[in-house]
């Protein structure tokens, strides 16, 4: 079996509170179908929930792709503005020639997501780390910016790790599932499997809690 | 009678872009119609700038609307002085989205849900006490919270403070913003539940203005779903949602993540020429009409 692409093991945060925030959490995030790629650069990119407070509000979008390529040193200046459009491109924004220039006040929330993913595709890492990457959208932009994630994945061989509170874009999305609850996983296991038959109390009571859940 | 109605409701906003283009009118409400009866739970959704919100907002005068009526009980109260809306708002309250940013984090808990009736100078201050101790135990807090700060709570625990001081006055109707929404789900589910149990033991009416459709489906009688500052389909909730007629609700419908990995998916998107903006409420079938 190849090494996982991600393994985590016996991981602990503590803020100085009482409890920990993360207590002893351990899982292996495996490569995308095709097997391991070769790990380049930064290897992990992340996606934030708030793209309005994760974009530089004050750099053009284009500029903001080209300079997670320069800061790599994975590209020269030139370079760098030709990758930002072809990114742009691959984030399903249109007019991308055009958008490339644009301020993040100036486009919508749904495309300032696509910009965080273009970024976060910039140096070609073989796993994403996506944190709520749609809490923040309306459900109709969410579905888009849900479906870009599958096609991308597909397209660049991308492993995800996504981090969310909702059990329907799990549903949607995800392979395997690990629950956590007061900084521990509690259950962990393949979505369909988990979904169906969960065995922990507290993943039971999340999936009632879920409007319209049987 | 029904016990509110709201016939033809506008609001504009006048926007101004830049010093020498034209001002550009946006219709946040355009021509919004709905009556809502004693004792029900109407879902008002739709989206980020759907005008939903405003209409809420509109309903109390908390944004003056452009034009329309807001008839409370037969009255208009749009055309009510400011004193005569400020004693008819003790039967029309709102609770707000969210918690953490609607209570003043100087004010202790027990002084934000007395704070109505003080303004309105209802009872002695003994009343008042006696008063904000019963409306704690109605929505679930401890008493022995009464003197803690909001940022000693927890979000659901300051979602219950705001209900309680929406409740201090004994309204008719609660106009409950996105007051779940930004809840996880299982504290969304207690809170649910709180207001579903306030509804029968207060006989309460809600306007429940939501995003999420499934709760929506989950909880209200009726459902408007509003785009564009149009209402474009309205019903029985069952009905609606067993027939959703107009496109948008449908694309609205198939976006949401389907708890089953196996349940057959097929989004919708929706395609803006295959409606009329200005296409008024059709009957469908008995108790459901779309804007087709």
């Amino acid at each position: 079996m190849p090494a996982p692409l991600l393994d985590v093991q016996h991981l602990a945060v503590t803020f100085g509170g009482p409890a920990p925030a993360v207590d002893d959490v351990s899982f292996q995030v495996g490569a995308s179908e095709s097997g391991m790629r070769e790990v380049r650069g930064a290897g992990i990119s992340l996606i934030f929930q708030e793209p309005m407070t994760a974009l530089n509000p004050v750099m053009r979008v284009g500029d903001q792709i080209a300079e997670a390529l320069l800061v790599h040193g994975k590209a020269t200046r030139a370079e760098a503005r030709e990758r930002a459009i072809e990114l742009l491109d691959a984030v399903k924004i249109p007019d991308a020639g055009r958008r490339v220039r644009d301020y993040p006040h100036q486009l919508s929330g749904g495309m300032r997501q696509r910009v965080m993913i273009a970024i976060a595709l910039a140096c070609r890492p073989p796993l994403v780390i996506a944190d709520e990457p749609t809490t923040a959208l309306d459900v109709t932009i969410q579905a888009q910016v849900l479906e870009l994630l599958r096609e991308l994945r597909a397209r660049y061989n991308l492993a995800i790790l996504l981090i969310t509170h909702d059990f329907g874009v799990i549903a949607e999305m995800a392979d395997r599932v690990a629950v956590m609850f007061k900084g521990r996983i509690v259950e962990e296991g393949p979505v369909r499997d988990i979904l169906r038959h969960p065995t922990h109390d507290y993943t039971r009571n999340l999936l009632a809690a879920v409007p319209g859940a049987r | 009678m029904p016990l509110l109605e709201v016939r033809n409701l506008v609001k504009h906003f006048v926007r101004k872009q830049g010093l020498f283009s034209h001002p550009s009118v946006v219709k946040a409400v355009d021509d919004v119609s709905f009556t809502i009866d004693e004792g029900e739970m109407f879902g008002l959704v739709g989206e980020s700038g759907s005008g939903k919100s405003t209409t809420g907002r509109c309903i109390l005068r908390l944004i003056e609307p452009s034009s329309g009526e807001v008839l409370f009980r037969g009255e208009n109260v749009l055309q009510y002085s400011s004193a005569r809306m400020r004693t008819a708002r003790r039967d029309m309250q709102i609770v707000f989205q969210d918690p953490y940013s609607s209570l003043n984090p100087r004010m202790r808990v027990g002084d934000i849900v007395e704070e109505p009736l003080l303004i309105h100078r209802l009872g002695t201050k003994n009343e008042r006490r006696a008063r904000v101790a019963e409306l704690f135990d109605l929505v679930g807090l401890d008493r022995a919270f009464i003197e803690r700060y909001p940022h000693e709570f927890s979000g659901g625990q300051r979602q219950r403070i705001g209900i309680a001081r929406a409740l201090a006055l004994n309204p008719a109707l609660v106009i409950a913003d996105e007051a779940v929404s930004a809840l996880d789900v299982s504290i969304q589910a207690q809170v649910v539940k709180l207001l579903l149990d306030l509804k029968a033991r207060l006989k309460l009416t809600y306007l429940f203005i939501a995003h999420d459709l499934r709760l929506v489906e989950h909880i209200c009688t009726r459902v408007a779903v509003m785009y564009m500052g149009k209402i474009v389909e309205l019903g029985e909730t069952s009905a609606l949602f067993a027939n959703p007629t107009h496109p948008y609700t449908k694309a609205l419908l198939s976006a949401i993540p389907v708890l089953d990995p196996d349940a057959p998916r097929q989004r919708i998107e929706l395609d803006p020429a295959s409606f009329r903006r200005d296409a008024p409420l059709k009957p469908v079938a008995s108790e459901h009409w779309a804007a087709v």
